[in-house]
């Protein structure tokens, strides 16, 4: 495989197409790396970090960096996949992450990704934030406590549905997401459930009304298959070369 | 499921279990093992626990807890484990992250309290003394003491249960992958 358009991945070749990165690139070959606050079809933001591999020994996000020939790129070793349970208890003990009593059980990303980077306990001091929920919506929920500041919904309400409902506001450990109102009541901006921002949320953050456990628990996605045979499974079942 | 038959070890290892702010749910789930439970007692022997209603902890190999800790007579309990047990588990959702008590960690314990029994009942808040304080916040096993290992789920299966301390009571690194390790 001396292909122009190849870079190494674990010691398996990856092609990829020109403009790509290389976790586009492995997504699409069907190789899985970690990943949460990617989206297909967005621009990469490159904040939550779990995508980071080593590209020629060097630590760097695989959602930000382009794919470029003879790259030797180290992803599932295990000094990475500790790094990445670290990053997740972070995430799990800065909100209030409650899977037994969410609705997105099951079908959460941070939830799958510590299953499969096998996440035993939050390890960290839990800090247990007072968050609200804004249930002022007549089809959608929010609730603050799950929000992982990934700013999937403010890249989707900015670039698709061309809204603007969502930021982030404040920095460090005070950034949390805001909605862009006078009363920051998602009730009272023109945001609707068929929005590209209310399905694209990883967690249980944003939440469409009255259809929580029309899928029971045990029945979901993540119960049935783990989230890197899955993202597999969808690679093979794309078309792409 | 591929089945591990455990181990002998060379005498029976003593084992306390223990539920603090659970719901005895994960000792329910710990009962699904079944018929399992009589390998399980060819392999140990129970100290405190429900299962014998032994109220003090003696030396022990193995202690098993469920739930949180979510007032004084908690701290209390899982101190004498700790104490007295080689390794300790934490056993559920509760254990390992405060569970559902925890829920209420963003409300005053002071101003609930007013409100369930002052300004509801009429009455006063309750201060006999056998009443163990609450804590002001409820706190998973590992923010009170060392934890070894964990098992999470609300509550974990009886497989995993099963599992888990086949693979600590044979000596190997207990391991839980899909479908057994669940935060639900």
């Amino acid at each position: 495989m001396s292909d122009d358009a190849t870079f190494m991945l674990d010691g398996r070749p990856i092609r990829f197409e020109a403009g790509q990165s290389i976790l586009q690139a492995a997504l699409a070959a069907g190789a899985f790396i970690p990943n949460l606050c990617h989206h297909p079809e967005f621009k990469p933001h490159g904040s939550c970090k779990l995508c980071t591999v080593k590209v020629n020994g060097r630590a760097s996000s695989a959602c930000t960096t382009r794919a470029r020939a003879g790259q030797e790129v180290a992803s599932d070793t295990p000094e990475l996949n500790r790094h990445r349970r670290t990053l997740l208890q972070m995430l799990f003990v800065e909100g209030n992450h409650f899977c037994p009593g969410c609705e997105k059980s099951g079908q959460c990303r941070l939830q799958a990704l510590a299953y499969d980077l096998e996440m035993l306990n939050p390890h960290y001091e839990h800090f247990y934030p007072p968050r609200p929920i804004d249930a002022s919506h007549p089809d959608v929920l929010i609730d603050f406590n799950r929000c992982i500041l990934c700013a999937l919904c403010v890249r989707a309400s900015r670039d698709v549905d061309g809204k603007t409902v969502f930021a982030l506001a404040g920095r460090g450990t005070a950034q949390h997401l805001v909605v862009d109102c006078p009363s920051g009541k998602l009730g009272d901006t023109d945001f609707a459930a068929t929005d590209k921002a209310a399905e694209v949320c990883p967690v249980g953050a944003i939440l469409p009304k009255r259809v929580g456990f029309a899928v029971p628990i045990g029945e979901r996605p993540f119960d049935i298959e783990p989230i890197s045979v899955q993202a597999a499974h969808a690679a093979h079942a794309e078309p792409r070369g | 499921m591929r089945h591990v038959a455990p181990t002998p070890p060379r005498r029976k290892l003593r084992v306390a279990t223990a539920s603090l702010a659970g719901c005895f749910g994960c000792h329910m789930s710990f009962l699904d093992i079944d018929e399992r439970l009589l390998d399980l007692i060819d392999l140990v022997e129970f100290d405190r626990s429900p299962i014998t209603d032994i109220k003090h902890c003696g030396p022990c190999d193995i202690g098993i807890i469920e739930g949180g800790v979510c007032n004084a007579e908690n701290v209390h309990v899982l101190w004498e484990l700790r104490a007295n047990c080689k390794v300790l588990v934490a056993l559920g959702a509760c254990a390992v992250n405060g569970g559902l008590p925890a829920q209420r960690n963003h409300l005053d314990v002071g101003s609930c309290l007013a409100r369930v029994y002052r300004d509801r009942a009429g009455g006063e808040v309750p201060d006999d003394p056998e009443l163990p304080l609450l804590l002001d916040k409820v706190r998973p096993l590992n923010e009170v003491v060392r934890i070894d290992f964990f098992i999470p789920g609300c509550p974990p299966s009886g497989d995993a249960i099963w599992k888990y301390l086949t693979d600590l009571i044979s000596g190997r690194m207990p391991r839980l992958e899909h479908p057994m390790l669940h935060f639900d």
